[in-house]
């Protein structure tokens, strides 16, 4: 079934006692692409993704991920299902009592229970990847919001996993190393053919690397479109979005 | 088994569920022990909690275990002067210390000294997400997490009861030394001929089990943390609540089964 969605949403509905975050969102994205998601603060980004990859599950609708329908797996097969995804959480959510060598080593270590040699090789790589060669030894207490971000990045692309979500991954981060960071989710999207979902306030560089965008607002996608349409569109709340980060179109 | 879910509506339902979770979370720590011995990132935690939990609470058991010997020595050579019977108050310390004091003692203070900061600790790993992170990386928090805690604090509890009781039993000798005219290894004797084996048992299983209870409920509870730092202190409090009163309800049913039938 290789012609499935990596990832559908039916109807879903996601509520939090009275409060209606999502309001029916349907999504397909197709393995091995590059989708982002933008929208205002507080309107349900971060529950998308994390119904995306059952760490929430809906109040009403579907997900499935890898053709598999989240809420009807058990733990079990959840849990396996989870080793195909790699997730950077908005805060990073490294662990404070291991450096962030150790954070990175993590999925290779104790999931995969790979040898301690071959984990420090691949360790060193990723860091070096998102330009923290030198910072492997120090606990994330001691470094910035934007280095822990990077390192947090790190650990999820350091499996390769077949499907990607990255919660505002240059959140916090300085303009050129954003643009590191925006070039590595083109990579692994692009070169590993892996499918992402990226959320992001970053447009100009979700433009540049992104398949399709979609704008969030009211629990659900006001517009889901390529780069290109976008740039030109239409809806009002988009637009205002592109003119507030002065995104010009510039042929 | 997984721990982030959704939260469960109306007090009774929540209540069942809590308590449902907190069985299933101590039962699948208790069957990790292999884990704990042989994984390397498991055992070190483990070691170190052995560490944390036995130097942690020495200090705080040394003088709570040395007054309460002395206390009830005291109040027990009051009692038994009257009848000229001093030297009951070594038997009755015995007695009392090795089958209920020692281990409600040292679950007391384990509650307070080790299963808050559990719960404080694992209740902000939930808030921080560091818990879904781990369940995201196919770790498994309980292996990770829970195993190593609940086997250190069920293996340092019976040591740290039984350090408990000769503590205690130094503070009613010397109490018996000083105030009752009681010979030092007299009063030392008088205890050794009154303990049974069968009490140091049964009160070093009742430590055991408390420790069991204790950091099954203060993970549970920690893992349950919701609402940032407000619900990490609120945690950090219902933690050390359940524990005391899992240690009271579980330390009777223990009397009443080995003593009673
Ligand atoms: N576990 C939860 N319990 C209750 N309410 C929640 C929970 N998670 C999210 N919400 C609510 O859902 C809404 C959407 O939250 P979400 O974190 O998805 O926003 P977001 O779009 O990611 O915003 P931001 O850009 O600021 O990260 C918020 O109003 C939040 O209060
Ligand atoms: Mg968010």
């Amino acid at each position: 079934m290789s012609s499935e969605p990596a990832i559908v949403f039916e109807g879903v509905v996601k509520r939090f006692g009275p409060r209606r975050v999502l309001d029916g969102l349907a999504l397909s994205v197709a393995k091995g692409e590059l989708f982002v998601i933008i929208g205002p603060s507080g309107t349900g980004k971060s529950v998308t993704l994390k119904l995306a990859s059952g760490q929430l599950f809906p109040t009403a609708g579907t997900v499935r991920l890898l053709g598999e329908d989240l809420g009807a797996l058990g733990s079990r097969a959840l849990a396996k299902l989870r080793r195909r995804v790699g997730y950077l959480f908005q805060s990073g959510a490294l662990l404070g009592w291991k450096t962030l060598a150790e954070n990175v080593a993590l999925p290779l270590a104790e999931r995969d229970r790979l040898p301690p040699a071959q984990v420090e090789g691949r360790v060193r790589a990723a860091l070096a990847e998102v330009g923290l060669a030198d910072a492997g030894d120090l606990y994330p207490a001691e470094v910035s919001g934007g280095m822990v971000k990077r390192a947090a990045f790190a650990r999820a692309i350091i499996e390769d996993p077949e499907v990607l979500f990255f919660d505002e991954p240059t959140s916090g981060l300085d303009p050129v190393m954003a643009r590191t960071v925006d070039n590595l989710i083109a990579q692994v999207g692009r070169a590993r053919g892996a499918t992402c979902v990226v959320v992001t306030h970053d447009l100009a560089g979700a433009l540049r690397y992104a398949d399709r965008i979609g704008f969030l607002k009211d629990g659900r996608f006001l517009q889901v479109a390529a780069p290109d349409a976008i740039l030109h569109t239409p809806v009002p709340e988009v637009r205002a979005f592109l003119e507030a980060q002065r995104v010009e179109h510039r042929p | 088994m997984t721990l982030t879910r959704e939260p469960i509506e109306g007090p009774v339902a929540a209540a069942v569920a809590a308590v449902g979770r907190t069985a299933r979370l101590t039962a699948a720590a208790l069957a990790g022990l292999p884990a704990a011995l042989f994984r390397r990132d498991c055992r070190a935690t483990f070691l170190r909690q052995l560490y944390l939990i036995g130097i942690g609470s020495l200090a705080v058991a040394t003088v709570v275990a040395l007054f309460t010997g002395m206390i009830l020595g005291l109040q027990l050579g009051i009692a038994f002067r009257q009848f000229s019977q001093e030297l009951m108050v070594a038997f009755t310390l015995s007695y009392a210390m090795l089958r209920e004091m020692g281990p409600f003692m040292t679950g007391i203070i384990l509650a307070a000294c080790v299963g808050s900061s559990m719960a404080a600790q694992l209740g902000t790993m939930t808030v921080n997400e560091e818990v879904a992170a781990l369940e995201m990386m196919s770790v498994d928090p309980i292996r990770f997490l829970v195993v190593p805690r609940l086997w250190a604090m069920t293996l340092m509890a019976p040591i740290l009861s039984f350090y408990t009781c000769v503590i205690a039993f130094l503070g009613g000798a010397l109490v018996g030394y000083t105030q009752l005219n009681i010979p030092f290894l007299q009063f030392i004797g008088q205890v050794m001929e009154a303990a049974e084996p069968k009490d140091l048992y049964v009160g070093l299983l009742k430590a055991a089990v408390f420790g069991v209870l204790i950091s099954g409920i203060s993970c549970a509870v920690g893992f349950a943390t919701t609402q940032g730092a407000a619900g990490v202190g609120a945690s950090t409090r219902r933690a050390v609540i359940l524990s005391f009163l899992a240690i009271l309800v579980g330390g009777y049913f223990i009397t009443r089964f080995f003593y009673v039938f």
